[in-house]
């Protein structure tokens, strides 16, 4: 081979492998993004069903129930307009607590029980998760608006 | 007053940077020896003052002095004195503080260690630092000055938040820093070869010592870190692709893709303008690294302070870096004459792949990162990326990296016969699968990740072995002693490392296919089983330690009828803070860690109890410590100070009298 072909070849293997690669990161990219919804979104049907998402706002105060199994907990999440009702099994986090920002993880069931996979809450005392007060702000300006 | 001193000193610290930012600089393009040689000084300088600085911080911390703000957030008068100290990192202000610390270290580094330069180089080398430094000091006095005093100070301090109390938050940040900063003097050499116009050899041969060093800190920092999740945060799992892990990752893939480059363009001339670019990366993303962990834009424990000015401050700094070196790039990057030919089967065109892939790895983790925020910023909605997708990434990914990693070392430079290296790595290759194949059915865990894995693992096992024969047996005479001392470090260096990876894989592989846990209801004397093991529930008792109050629970965990542990895990709960935190409780072995939490008490007066098997999980640390250790052998190679010796002797004869 002449060198102006091999070095012709090096370079196409080199792009090849290059749009590979980056075809790769595209496709498991677009089929893993998690969307975020409001609880308000969520009573309004704009969750997509069957496919993870997650919901941020307050732990409503007095929702928080163990089943008998000591394990599987329920909840309520809200953004003060609308309440979803939540089923997750496994540990919270030490700083999950009623009245408290969380963030939770999981599918919409039949019966307009979303079940978590994974239930994210606060690092610290003064920092609250940044899609839990967008949820709450997005319903309290809603809230304004109606009343206006 | 203390503060006040420190305060001051860093003022004439930030003098100094800009001192040495500027001067050598123009000395270097005037050719004025005199100006170029002011660079050391105020790089030295400059380093007296910035620590002068810390440790005015650190005695305000050890003696609770709560009229200083950034103590009175972060510690309290009864946290122990070791996390007194680290609570001076534990915050934005003081980490920025120790960011600029490592950078002063890393320079004043250059100034012993890179004495035999030429001296034109060294100025605009400690030019490009001191700039970088100047940056860096101005945005900790302008926006988060460490040395804020409050009027009248605070009775009792609000304490270092209970995660970071730990033994492994001790010599993290400071590890992960010296990593993060150190690509900063890869980053200088490359500006100052950009600026020069020279670029060959000889400094790819002096830059890469400086490389591997930030290389091994960054490893050695990540690793912790990982390590610290693990046990701290209580989740049993080891690596999480928090965008702040991420963030330290993303630089850790491209420096790593420096490195092997360094090595091309050092032996054979080549990749020069790819290397000077993944220098330039690699410094950018440890900046940006910077800018995510700092900035306050993640949500994530290491988000000290949400205050747009700073975010606003670092990315300015970011933009400038970047578009500055790039724009030089540019404009002197075609003036650079192309190295060495090399042919289709060769060890640079397998260096090449590599690079590639791993350019492409570190953009894809930076796409992960970065999508959901720009997003965010756009007011397009919110959206998360989980792990899911850096797993679905990374397995295809790393797998020809490993493959051409096991390839690259049995491949002449510059052009080999395909058919002859097929035949050196065919056997290995095929009794790895094998094995590999084989393994995964005799742990009775059969899928195509477990066998692959396993079968990278055992490949990357038998061609070390392979390699080491062949360079055994390639020299004539001498006996096998003889031969083995003859190895230079670089070789081991490379050895160890790639070893490291394989030891890695076994690790990340078995965890992932053989871990379990379940989590139970536990009274005093209630038992449970998991993989094996017994764990007998032995109550709850108060523990109280300086500053917080903790439940302690006692479990004892027995395999075939014997006790062999007793773990007491704790629930604590740290008063200044109002901060509930899970203490796990680990005991570890070479093939497999058994871990306990303990959960919330329930109203009948049982105990939630989280039980974890996790097997081979301590050798994703025992790989890490392997690279790591492979990084320093590379680095100390006798050929960089035997050359360096050789390149100006004035220098060496000066040393010696």
């Amino acid at each position: 081979m002449k060198p102006r072909s091999k070095r012709l070849m090096l370079l196409g293997g080199a792009v090849a492998l290059l749009i590979g690669a980056v075809a790769l990161v595209l496709t498991a990219f677009q089929e893993n993004l998690v969307f975020f919804h409001t609880p308000t979104e969520v009573a309004e049907g704009k969750a997509p069903s069957g496919r993870t998402f997650r919901i941020g706002g307050l732990v409503e105060p007095g929702s928080i129930k163990r089943a008998a199994d000591g394990l599987t907990v329920q909840f309520a999440i809200t953004d003060t307009a609308k309440v979803i009702p939540v089923t997750y099994k496994g540990s919270l986090p030490d700083l999950f607590s009623e009245g408290k920002g969380a963030v939770v993880q999981g599918k919409m069931g039949p019966d307009g029980q979303f079940t978590a996979s994974e239930v994210l809450a606060k690092h610290d005392e003064n920092y609250m998760p940044p899609e839990a007060q967008h949820a709450v702000d997005q319903a309290q300006k809603t809230a304004k608006t109606v009343k206006q | 007053m203390i503060p006040e001193l420190g305060h001051f000193s860093l003022i004439l610290a930030l003098i100094l940077a800009l001192v040495q930012g500027v001067v050598p600089l123009i000395g270097a393009s005037r050719n004025r020896l005199a100006l170029m040689t002011v660079g050391r000084a105020a790089a030295q300088g400059q380093f007296l003052f910035i620590v002068f600085s810390f440790g005015c911080l650190t005695w305000s911390f050890i003696n609770s002095d709560f009229t200083l703000q950034l103590a009175a957030s972060n510690s309290h008068s009864a946290t122990p004195l070791i996390y007194k100290i680290t609570g001076v990192w534990g915050n934005h202000e003081g980490s920025l503080l120790l960011w600029a610390m490592s950078l002063a270290l890393w320079t004043v580094a250059v100034t012993v260690f890179s004495r035999n330069l030429p001296e034109i180089f060294m100025a605009r080398v400690l030019g490009v630092l001191g700039l970088v430094s100047t940056g860096f000091l101005l945005f900790l006095l302008v926006t988060s000055n460490p040395f804020d005093r409050i009027l009248p100070g605070a009775p009792d301090g609000r304490d270092l938040n209970p995660l970071l109390q730990d033994p492994g938050m001790i010599i993290h940040p400071p590890l992960l820093y010296m990593g993060y900063v150190g690509f900063s003097v890869a980053f200088a050499f490359a500006i100052a070869a950009l600026l020069s116009g020279r670029m060959d050899a000889a400094w790819a041969r002096w830059s890469r010592p400086w490389t591997t060093v930030a290389w091994v800190f960054l490893t050695a920092g990540i690793a912790i870190g990982s390590g610290w999740a693990y046990y701290e945060l209580g989740w049993g799992g080891w690596w999480f692709w928090d965008p702040v892990e991420n963030a330290s990752f993303m630089p850790w893939l491209l420096g790593t893709a420096l490195m092997h480059s360094l090595a091309v363009t050092e032996k054979r001339g080549a990749f020069r303008s790819w290397t000077v670019l993944l220098a330039i990366g690699a410094f950018s993303l440890s900046l940006m690294g910077t800018f995510l962990v700092r900035s306050g834009v993640l949500t994530s424990v290491h988000a000290f302070a949400t205050d747009p000015a700073r975010g606003l401050f670092v990315l300015a700094l970011l933009v400038l870096v970047i578009g500055v070196s790039l724009t030089l790039f540019a404009w002197r990057a075609p003036t650079l004459a192309g190295g060495g030919s090399f042919g289709l089967v060769s060890r640079e065109a397998s260096l090449l792949g590599n690079n590639v892939l791993l350019s492409v790895a570190s953009g894809s983790v930076l796409l992960g990162t970065l999508y959901p925020l720009f997003i965010d910023a756009l007011n397009l909605g919110k959206i998360s990326v989980g792990p899911p997708y850096f797993e679905t990434v990374f397995v295809p990914l790393m797998t020809p990296v490993i493959v051409l990693m096991m390839i690259g070392p049995f491949v002449r430079w510059k052009g080999d016969d395909g058919n002859r290296v097929l035949r050196k790595v065919a056997p290995g290759l095929i009794a790895s699968v094998v094995l590999g194949i084989g393994a995964a059915f005799a742990i009775g865990h059969v899928t195509w990740r477990t066998a692959l894995g396993l079968s990278l693992a055992a490949w990357v096992l038998i061609g070390s072995v392979q390699i080491l024969w062949q360079r055994l047996t390639d020299r004539q005479g001498a006996g096998t002693g003889a031969r083995l001392r003859g190895i230079p470090s670089a070789w081991w260096g490379m050895w160890f490392a790639h070893l490291g990876i394989g030891v890695f894989i076994i690790g990340v592989t078995l965890v992932g296919s053989l871990n379990s846990q379940i989590q139970v209801k536990m009274l005093s004397g209630d038992t449970a089983q998991l993989a094996g093991y017994t764990f007998t529930f032995r109550g709850v008792a108060d523990a109280p330690g300086p500053n917080y109050a903790a439940a302690r629970a006692t479990l004892d965990v027995s395999r075939g009828g014997v006790t062999f542990a007793t773990l007491t895990p704790e629930k604590r709960f740290y008063e200044a803070q109002g901060m509930p935190m899970t203490e796990a409780s680990i005991d570890i072995g070479p093939l497999r860690d058994v871990y306990v939490n303990l959960g919330d008490q329930l109203e009948d007066g049982a105990w939630v109890v989280g039980l974890f098997y996790r097997p081979f999980i301590s050798w994703i640390w025992f790989g890490c410590s392997l690279m790591a250790l492979g990084g320093i052998f590379a680095a100390s190679d006798r050929r960089y100070r035997r050359l360096a010796e050789r390149e100006a002797p004035a220098g060496a004869a000066r040393q010696a009298a």
